[in-house]
């Protein structure tokens, strides 16, 4: 199989959804954030000049803008840049787009997709570094994707474009320079199908995004010490492959979840949540989280790196499942 | 004036007039009755904006409206049992009960979204316009909404998003807050701008932007249809500013209805309560409409008294529909939340 950037294989996505459905139409040119690569996406604005549009500064406008050209029919894909930017959309987000199919009574689709970047980027401090995942989580109607490797961005933001539910595609800038295998078929990833990217039979551990990385390089670590993790990347929070999670859980009966949300109502308290009402009697100690301390972000690259969910907070947490 | 449209053109405007103000009375006698909760509101004294701009409307156009939409779905073809089923919250509603008065729509008349937070709406229909532009269609985007929506950020953002990209939206805003019609009395505006006359905030965003008398069928008619062929031909965005006079009966939180409009009120109010006389004498649009059919010869009382008569009967059916309606299943809570 070819082997692609990341940035590489989301920028492929980006061209075929536009090549496949004319009714995709670009909001925003922030797909690549502020990657040395962003430049490339100006050949898919040259090519696509009637459905790439460049909106002013006003995410509730452009966002609900998006949501209302996808009630009449057409696949918006809109980029925030930074997930934090989401808030200033959040009417049109929580409570546009995601009701209108249910108090219509099924009759308005708003098939609209949502692109941020969440997370610590390395100095964004506190009004850039938000995971908003979890609080789009909790309003209902939703669709959350978050990719992790190459093939799986390109394969699930095919799947988001042709989505009829409105979709938030939460992605991360630490991955943008990673390579992978990316095959060269279609490849779209279904939601709902969580995956297991690294076998596993001491301890489970459950992350998302970038996160599915840094769980991965440990998990590598831990196993010199006779640590074997299994790493469980969901894929997508809505709709969620419950089963897959709970099948590593079985198999291992220890569990921790990595998560770059603040802890707490976090995703990791969610999938906590869920599989203490479903497992609890198959689990040998308690679920441990290893999420974002509920403080704002601080500047400090010291101060950031304390209160993340670092690679020695997550080999910590395993130890102390598996000692 | 009456607007220069053929005879039964005029009928169908007194028709919609007449059901929605029938409607909206016959909806507030229910919730008096305790037969719907919840805060809701009607559209009794701008049934002359609503049903004479809609009326321009081509079969695939969008329209948005909000809160206070009853008026502006049964001028666009609603079936009033469907809506008032919606409004009980009954298995028969346009949206299974789950919308109600807040949130009817119907995408079939090309009503795809209702909302009731405000000026929710005005950037969806800008949407809906960048939707029609692109797909080169003809079809327009009215976005109708208060005057108390402009204060929110979503209308700036959007005016600005409509006007950069020449857009086919109508902004139709209308005023209700309008103290006595030709009198410009900025004290008694009940929005909080610091933009007056409202219309300097879409004129900011070089939108052409006018006022009307909503009171006054003709004009609101003349001015949207002048609007909606220049937005045809793509020459971007609009905005109407249509002037009403609050309806007496929404000065407290939940709408009474001081006296039951009949016909006749509209040659003499003496059955009307004092304090509401001037309204009806002077601001209310359908009694306004009656008037000038009569004066001008084109309808004679018997027949406004007939087109009265039938409109009461379809409003009677409605609500014995929606009261037969049977309340949803409780599975049908748990559905829709995904197409």
């Amino acid at each position: 199989m070819r082997e692609l950037a990341y940035y590489e294989a989301k920028l492929e996505a980006l061209g075929e959804i536009l090549a496949a459905d004319e009714r995709v139409h670009l909001f925003g040119g922030s797909f690549l954030g502020l990657s040395p690569h962003r430049g490339l996406f100006q050949k898919i604005a040259l090519a696509y000049p009637e459905r790439v549009a460049f909106p002013p500064i006003s995410e509730l406008g452009f966002c609900g803008l998006a949501v209302g050209a996808a009630m009449a029919g057409l696949r918006p894909v809109v980029d925030l840049s930074t997930a934090s930017f989401i808030f200033e959309a959040w009417p049109q987000v929580v409570n546009e787009a995601a009701n209108a199919f249910y108090m219509s009574g099924g009759q308005t689709r708003a098939p609209v997709v949502f692109h941020i970047f969440h997370g610590l980027r390395g100095g964004g401090a506190a009004q850039h570094s938000h995971s908003p995942q979890a609080m789009l989580w909790n309003a209902p109607g939703l669709e959350i994707a978050l990719p992790s490797s190459p093939r799986d961005v390109r394969g699930l933001l095919k799947t988001a474009a042709r989505s009829d539910n409105p979709t938030i595609f939460v992605d991360h800038v630490q991955l943008l320079e990673m390579l992978g295998p990316v095959p060269e078929d279609d490849a779209a990833i279904p939601f709902g199908v969580a995956e297991v990217k690294r076998a596993g039979s001491d301890v489970t551990l459950i992350a998302t995004s970038y996160l599915v990385q840094r769980c991965l390089a440990v998990a590598e670590r831990l196993a010199r010490e006779g640590i074997q993790a299994e790493v469980v990347d969901p894929r997508t929070l809505v709709p969620l492959d419950f089963h897959t999670l709970m099948a590593s859980v079985e198999k291992t009966r220890r569990v921790v979840i990595v998560d770059e949300c603040h802890q707490s109502c976090g995703v990791a308290a969610e999938l906590a949540t869920r599989i203490g009402e479903a497992g609890f009697d198959k689990l040998k100690t308690p679920i441990r989280r290893v999420a974002t301390l509920d403080v704002p972000v601080p500047y400090s690259q010291r101060l950031e790196e304390f209160i993340g969910p670092s690679d020695s907070r997550i080999s910590e947490a395993v130890r102390a499942v598996v000692g | 004036m009456l607007p220069k449209l053929p005879k039964e053109n005029l009928l169908e405007i007194l028709r919609k007039m007449l059901l929605i103000r029938h409607f909206e009375e016959s909806l507030i006698g229910l919730f008096d009755k305790g037969l719907f909760r919840g805060h809701y509101h009607v559209y009794i004294g701008q049934e002359a904006t609503g049903v004479a701009a809609l009326s321009c409307l081509g079969g695939g156009d969008y329209m948005f409206t909000t809160h206070r939409n009853h008026g502006h779905l049964l001028a666009r073809g609603a079936e009033p049992g469907r809506l008032l089923a919606e409004i009980l919250g009954r298995k028969d509603g346009y949206n299974k009960g789950k919308g109600g008065s807040f949130h009817t729509n119907i995408s079939s008349l090309g009503i795809l979204q209702t909302s009731a937070v405000v000026a929710g709406i005005i950037p969806l229909s800008t949407g809906a316009a960048y939707a029609a532009k692109a797909r080169k269609a003809g079809q327009v985007s009215v976005c109708l909404f208060g005057d108390g929506a402009l204060e929110e950020g979503a209308a700036p953002e959007s005016f600005n998003l409509a006007s950069l990209w020449k857009l086919p939206v109508l902004f139709l805003c209308e005023n209700n807050g309008k103290y006595g019609v030709g009198r410009a009395v900025a004290a008694a505006q009940s929005s909080t701008m610091a933009a007056y006359p409202l219309t300097d905030l879409p004129k900011a965003y070089k939108i052409p932007a006018e006022q009307v008398d909503g009171l006054d069928a003709g004009a609101v008619h003349a001015a949207v249809s002048e609007a909606l062929s220049r937005i045809r031909r793509g020459e971007g965005p609009r905005f109407i500013e249509a002037q009403t006079v609050r309806w007496p009966g929404s000065e407290s939180n939940w709408p009474v209805v001081p006296v039951p409009t009949e016909v006749a009120l509209a040659w003499d109010v003496g059955t009307a309560p004092e304090k509401v006389r001037g309204w009806y004498r002077e601001c209310d649009p359908a009694l306004i409409f009656i008037r000038e059919l009569v004066e001008e010869k084109q309808v004679t009382r018997e027949e406004i008294s007939q087109v009265d008569k039938n409109v009461r009967g379809q409003v009677a059916q409605a609500v014995d529909f929606a009261l037969k309606s049977p309340y949803p299943d409780l599975e049908e809570a748990l559905k829709d939340v995904f197409a």
